[in-house]
This record gives C-alpha cells, structure tokens and sequence, in this order.
C-alpha cells in the first residue's frame, strides 16, 4: 500500500511556505463577457468564487425567435467543446441539431398547426433528464447525473457499450465510431477532445457554468431565443420565461423530465 | 480427458483447420476494428447497435438447449436424454462464450472493460446480464465436465453435483429473462417495450437450442459411432414444435396490440420489420423469409410421418435455425432503431468487415462444440 | 518411470522456454541509460522557491493517483481546487496548472513514460497547448 498524501507529508515534515504556482488570483481571472444579470446564477463560496451554481439548471428555447438556416448556436457549441466534423450522416457527431416539429413533437404536431410552426427547426439537445434512462443504463457510471441536474459523461470511464444510445429516447447521443482529431476543425486548447469508441453529448457547458460563463449557445445566439437558468429559483431567467407562456416539453409521456422547455 | 482432442481423422483435422482459418480471418479483421474504431461497421449515429450485439442476442438462445435436457432428466427422470445431456451443456457452454465474445468485440473500448468490475452498478441490466451469464458458464463447464470425466472413470457422478444441476434450471431462465430486459426496459424504444420480450426469448431460445442440438445429434449419428437415440431425438423434436408454436404465437400477439390499437410508435416498428417503411424493405425480405420457415418448419414438425423421417427433421430444424436466427440475429435488435426517436428511416447494411469478424466468432464457437463434441464421442465410445 | 511420448513432451517444452525467455533474448545487449533529463522551464526559474504542488518526492512517486484523484474530483465532483498539505489552493487542470510551469512536456512527462514503459493515455484526449494545429 502506497502511503496516502498526508501520511507521506508527516514522514517527510515538509515545512510549508511561499507560493509557488501562479496566484489564484490569476487562475481565476477567468470570469469574462457572460456574467449573466438574472437571478439564480449567484455566485456562491465553495469552489472558484464565481461559479455560475443552482439547485436544478434548465433552459427555455422560444424557437419563434428562431431564424430558418441559422446554426449560431450549434457553431458555438461544437466548437467550445471541439466537436468533430466528419460530413457523413453515420459517423455524425452532434451535441446540438435542429429538426422539424413532427419529428422533436410527434405527439404535438397535428394537420391544422400551421406551416409557419411546422417548419420552425427546433434545435435538440440534451434534455438533461430529471431521471435520466441513460444513468440507469450505464453499465459503469460513466455518465451519471449531478447534484444540479446535469447529466455528465466521464469520458475516463466510458467503454463505449452504447446502451445508453438505446436508452436515450431523444437521439442526443453519439458515438465516436472513428477518431475524431482529424475531423475537428480547429481544436480549442481549453477543452479536451475525446477518443474514439466513447459515447458524447451536451453537458449544458458545465466546464463554462464552473467559470462563471453562461453556456456557448446562450450566449451565441442574436435573437436571444434561449435562456439559461435555476428552475429552482422563482426569479431565474428561465422561471420568468416559463411563468408567462405555454411551454412544452419533448415525450413528456416518458417520465424522463426534461430539462429542457420549449415554446413554440 | 483433453488429449482426446488431438487425435482424429483426416475429416476432423481438415473440419478443424477450416474452422481456426475463419477464427484467423475473424481475428486479422477485428485487429483492424480496433485501428480504426467501430467505424468499419455498418453501425451509425442511428443504428447504434448491429449484427454484433444480435448475434448475442440470438446466441443467448443456445444456451438453453441444456435446461431443455437437464430439466426433464434430472427432474423428470427422463431416462433417454441421460445420453445427451452433456451435449446440451457443452452447446451452452460454447453459447456463452460467443456471447460474451460478440459483446467485447462490440465495446468502443475493449480496453476498459475492466470497468464494469471497477465500477459495478446495479441499475444496469448489462450489470446483471454479466453476472447470469458467467455464472452459468461456470455451472455448465462444471456440470458438463465432471459428469463425463465419473462417465470416463466409469463411477457414478459426485454428489455434489446434484445441487448445481437443478440451480442451472432457474439460472437458464435468468439468463433469457435478464438478456430481454435490456431490451424491455427502455422508454422510448416502442418496439422493445413489451412485457412479453421475456416470455418471446424463452419460446425461442426452446425452438432454436434442441433443433441446434438435433442437427448436431443426427451429424454425429452419421459420422461417428455415437448414437442418441431415436426417442431422444424425437423428444426433443417435439420440444421444438411445441417451443416454435408459442414463439409464434408470441409474434401473432405482438402483432395484434400493434396494429389493433394502430398507436404509430408501436405499429411504426413492426410495419418497418415486415413491409418496409418508405421503401426501406431490406430487413423486410428476411423477415418474410423468417415467416415463411417458421411456418414451414412448424408444420413439418407437427406430423408424426414427416418428423420421423431423419432427413425431413434435419430439414425441419434447418428451417428453425434460420427462421429464428433472421428474426433474433438480425430484426429484433436492428428494428428497434427504426424509425429513430427523431423519426429518422435508416437503413443498417453490415460492412464486409464485421460480417467477417461475426463469422470469425461462429467458427469458434464451432470450434469449441466440435472439440468438446469429439471429446465426448471418445470417453462414451471408448467406455 | 516411463515417459510417453517423450519426443512431442521435450519439443514442447523447448519451444515454452524459449517462448518464455523470449523477451530476455530481445533485450539483450540493449541496456537503456536513465534518461538525462532537464527539467528547468521559464516559468519554473522565475520561481522564488522551487516547488510543485507537493514535494517533489512525493510527487515522483504518486502523480499518478494525485492526478487520478484531480481527474474524479472535477468531472464527478464538480470540485476544481486542489488545497496542498501546505494549505495552498490549486486550480486542477492538468493542462493549465501542470503544464503551466511543466511546459516541457517532451522532456519533463514523455523521457521517463518512455524509459519506464509507462502509456499514459492522458493526451488522447487533452490537448497540449503549443500542438494545437
């Protein structure tokens, strides 16, 4: 047995002093352009002091305000998180797509909605499920659900059995059937990039909630058709929009709870 | 016992060496799997399980051709199955090693798999199906092996296992009803998503195992000295009709709350399975083929004349194996991504490569049940 | 004591043996030095007092499961400061705060991995900032 860390340090009696590494102060100089003004994104004390945190995240696309042929959002995101790009529908890897009403609302859509509403592209996500079919699944935790209600993917520990791509009822999962690196069109630095044969999808930009940054889509979008927000919090972003319209949410009918509410 | 293995006849080394040629190519291909990720199949973003994870499932099936001997031997005290029951547990345990085999070869990555050990959970049924199927490998291999090693001494086998035999009873059942729920378990997936997957993975598993298990009785009657028996076989022949009967019967069920109840995420499913869903009919056509050799089959079995007749029953079982291996092995697991949860139609072809890394896994598969089968035939003719 | 086919047994425990001693064969005659390793970045030379995030033996011996330990600490806790024995506070980021002063990855993380046989699959997936294309 290896001796723990402190164990270790008593042996040795190191002394402790000066600082060394950059200066906190430094690190977390990180906090730019996105500090979002609403409600329910306090900063709070424990980890790095201005960490966007909540009890439940959640988010609200007003897809009315969506523009036909737009893809902000998605090129944001995909190139946040240095999502690959391999122009083929079978090795396709998406953490956001759009698609028609009668196929994100198949229980929704009906003949006499009107054009207007049956050709809005929705983007899909992932709906970041209250209970989540995909955790249930996964044989060894790999994607398990956080204390906020993001459902995360640990790509350590993913071995790419896929059952959670059958459990999934909203198709947000892709698989890396190949190595994405040489698909990716410019790697960001600041986020890993993933190996081929493990399972992705949208972790509502924890890694950018952490720094106190709303996520890359939000903040993509012109139109400001999405909001982000604590469902928790009655003055939230997201609450204000949900308190004032009808609001759906994909295959309600599952039991899954979505996250993700949409207003059409 | 194993020595027995080596020597044979011309006919048995060639047999063998065609087999471990197939295992070669299957494992020269699964090597470039591995370069250059699962890719190489004709698995996609939609179709995210393939042949792979279907011959699994189909092969879990022959697992149960040993409860379907054990069961009325050690329980009933069906005396002419005591010749054979060996068989069905070394068919078992060939089964479950391609199980497990397809199902490693199915990971993105393999060489993680230690995972599920690290990190046991158990809400996965992939958690529980690991640990049926292990378990009733080992009670096969166990039960198999010292019966014809007390056969070989010529001494009745130890007692102790007894008590092993009748758990592998309930665990052959564990092993279908766990493998289905990975299935029937899943929101979203209407085509999974029926109470009956258990009670359809018994019913076929019944049809598919014995009629395996009959061919492999009527090839070793014609090319050994080992007989099993005319009422043996025709015993098990009627385990086959009866099982092929209520798995038919489970598909006709199926097929009427479907299509009774017209709700579209339940009948878009099945009419994709046997008509094709805008003009997407590949599985379609197997499926037709599927039906038309199940009812065949079933009724070939049904009268006396014709099952009795060894060529017509080797047809008969013929004709089980691959009705059912086209609707387990290739429409059950495919059929349930289409259409998509995004309502997506497409189509899953099987790659060269895959179809020559699955073969690679059935000839090893034949590989064990032939050195095991040879074994056999050695230590009773021998005795 | 009479031994059965001796001729097929003896082949086939010569042929075992030197599959067995196969890789001492293959090494033979090419003992590897320690590498000679420069460890010095510009950032760690303008610093005060020359020290990791814990002691230098320390580190040597168990980066491994401090950097495992990082690993699970932010992707399944959430929690992405590193408080030291010595009551300092680190970020956790293998790319940020390690290669910060460990800009040398050639030198400082690849020479040992290679010498000791050792294949980390860290870089799989997180990027090394001046490689990026």
């Amino acid at each position: 047995m290896a001796p723990t860390r402190r164990e270790f340090l008593k042996i040795a009696g190191v002394s402790a002093a000066g600082l060394v590494l950059p200066p906190l102060a430094s690190v977390f100089a990180g906090a730019q352009a996105g500090m979002p003004a609403a409600g329910g994104v306090a900063p709070t004390g424990s980890d790095p002091r201005s960490a966007l945190t909540a009890k439940r995240w959640g988010m609200v696309i007003d897809t009315r305000k969506c523009r036909s042929g737009c893809t902000d959002c998605i090129d944001a995101c995909h190139i946040a998180h240095n999502v690959p790009n391999f122009g083929n529908p079978k090795d396709e890897i998406r953490w956001i797509g759009t698609e028609k009403m009668a196929h994100v609302f198949p229980a929704e859509t009906h003949p006499r909605i009107p054009e207007s509403i049956k050709s809005l592209p929705i983007p899909v996500f992932c709906n970041h499920c209250e209970n989540p079919p995909c955790v249930r699944v996964c044989p060894t935790q790999a994607t398990f659900q956080r204390a906020d209600g993001i459902v995360m993917m640990d790509y350590h520990r993913c071995i790419g059995c896929r059952f959670c791509m059958a459990a999934c009822p909203y198709g947000s999962r892709s698989m890396n059937f190949r190595d994405p690196r040489p698909f990716i069109p410019k790697i960001d630095p600041a986020f890993p990039t993933r190996t081929k044969g493990v399972v992705e999808k949208c972790n509502f930009c924890e890694e950018r909630l952490a720094q106190g940054i709303l996520p890359a889509c939000v903040i993509a979008c012109s139109e400001k058709a999405l909001s982000f927000g604590d469902l928790e919090d009655p003055g939230s972003d997201v609450r204000r929009v949900l308190d004032g319209k009808f609001s759906l949410r994909r295959r309600q009918e599952l039991g899954t709870g979505p996250q993700i509410y949409y207003i059409l | 016992m194993l020595e027995k293995a080596l020597k044979g006849s011309r006919g048995y080394g060639i047999w063998v060496a065609f087999l471990l040629l197939l295992t070669g190519i299957g494992f020269f291909f699964y090597w470039k799997q591995l370069d250059y990720g699962l890719g190489i199949t004709g698995m996609s973003r939609d179709v995210s399980w393939g042949l792979y994870i279907a011959q699994f499932t189909f092969l879990v099936g022959f697992a149960a051709s040993a409860v379907m001997l054990v069961m009325p031997y050690y329980l009933h005290d069906f005396k002419e199955f005591g010749k054979i029951t060996i068989l069905g547990e070394f068919l078992a345990v060939s089964a479950v090693i391609m199980c497990v085999t397809f199902v490693t070869i199915d990971l993105g990555r393999p060489d993680r798999v230690a995972n599920l050990l690290l990190h046991p959970s158990p809400r996965s049924v992939l958690f529980w199906d690991i640990i049926v199927l292990s378990g009733y490998l080992l009670i096969n291999i166990v039960t198999g092996w010292t019966v014809l090693e007390s056969e070989k001494k010529g001494v009745p086998p130890p007692a102790w296992v007894k008590p092993i035999i009748y758990i592998s009873i309930p665990w052959a059942i564990s092993i279908h009803t766990v493998t289905a729920f990975i299935y029937a378990g899943l929101p979203g997936r209407g085509f999974w998503l029926t109470a009956i997957m258990a009670p359809r993975f018994l019913a076929s598993a019944f049809a598919s195992g014995p009629a395996l298990l009959i061919l492999f009785c009527l090839i070793l009657k014609r090319f050994t000295k080992f007989d099993a028996g005319e009422k043996a076989i025709q015993t098990l022949s009627k385990i086959v009709a009866y099982a092929l009967a209520v798995s038919i019967f489970f598909v006709l069920v199926e097929l009427f709350t479907a299509f009774y109840s017209q709700i579209p995420g339940h009948t878009s499913h099945l009419t994709y399975l046997f008509w094709g869903l805008e003009g997407h009919n590949m599985i379609a056509n197997w499926m037709r083929v599927s039906a038309l050799t199940a009812v065949a089959a079933f009724i070939l079995l049904i009268i006396p004349k014709a099952r009795t007749r060894e060529p017509i029953l080797a047809l008969a079982c013929g004709l089980t194996f691959l009705s059912l291996w086209i609707e387990k092995g290739l429409g059950l697991v495919i059929t349930g991504f289409i259409p998509s949860p995004l309502e997506a139609i497409t189509d899953y072809i099987p790659t060269g490569p895959e179809i020559a890394i699955s073969v690679g896994i059935w000839a090893l598969g034949l590989l064990l049940i032939t050195v095991f089968y040879k074994i056999f035939v050695a230590v009773r003719t021998e005795t | 004591m009479k031994l059965y086919n001796r001729g097929i047994i003896l082949a086939g425990i010569v042929v075992f043996l030197i599959l067995a001693s196969g890789p001492f064969w293959y090494g033979r005659g090419r003992a590897v030095s320690p590498p000679d390793l420069k460890l010095d970045t510009p950032a760690i030379e303008q610093l005060k007092e020359k020290l990791c995030v814990e002691p230098a033996p320390y580190m040597r011996a168990n980066h491994m499961r401090l950097l495992n330990d990082w690993r699970d600490s932010v992707v399944r806790e959430g929690k992405r400061t590193y408080t030291a024995a010595d009551g300092k506070v680190y970020k956790i980021s293998l790319t940020g705060t390690c290669l910060e002063c460990h800009s040398n990855k050639e030198q400082f993380c690849d020479r040992c991995h290679d010498y000791a046989g050792a294949k980390p699959a860290c870089w799989d997936c997180h990027i090394i900032p001046e490689e990026v294309r």
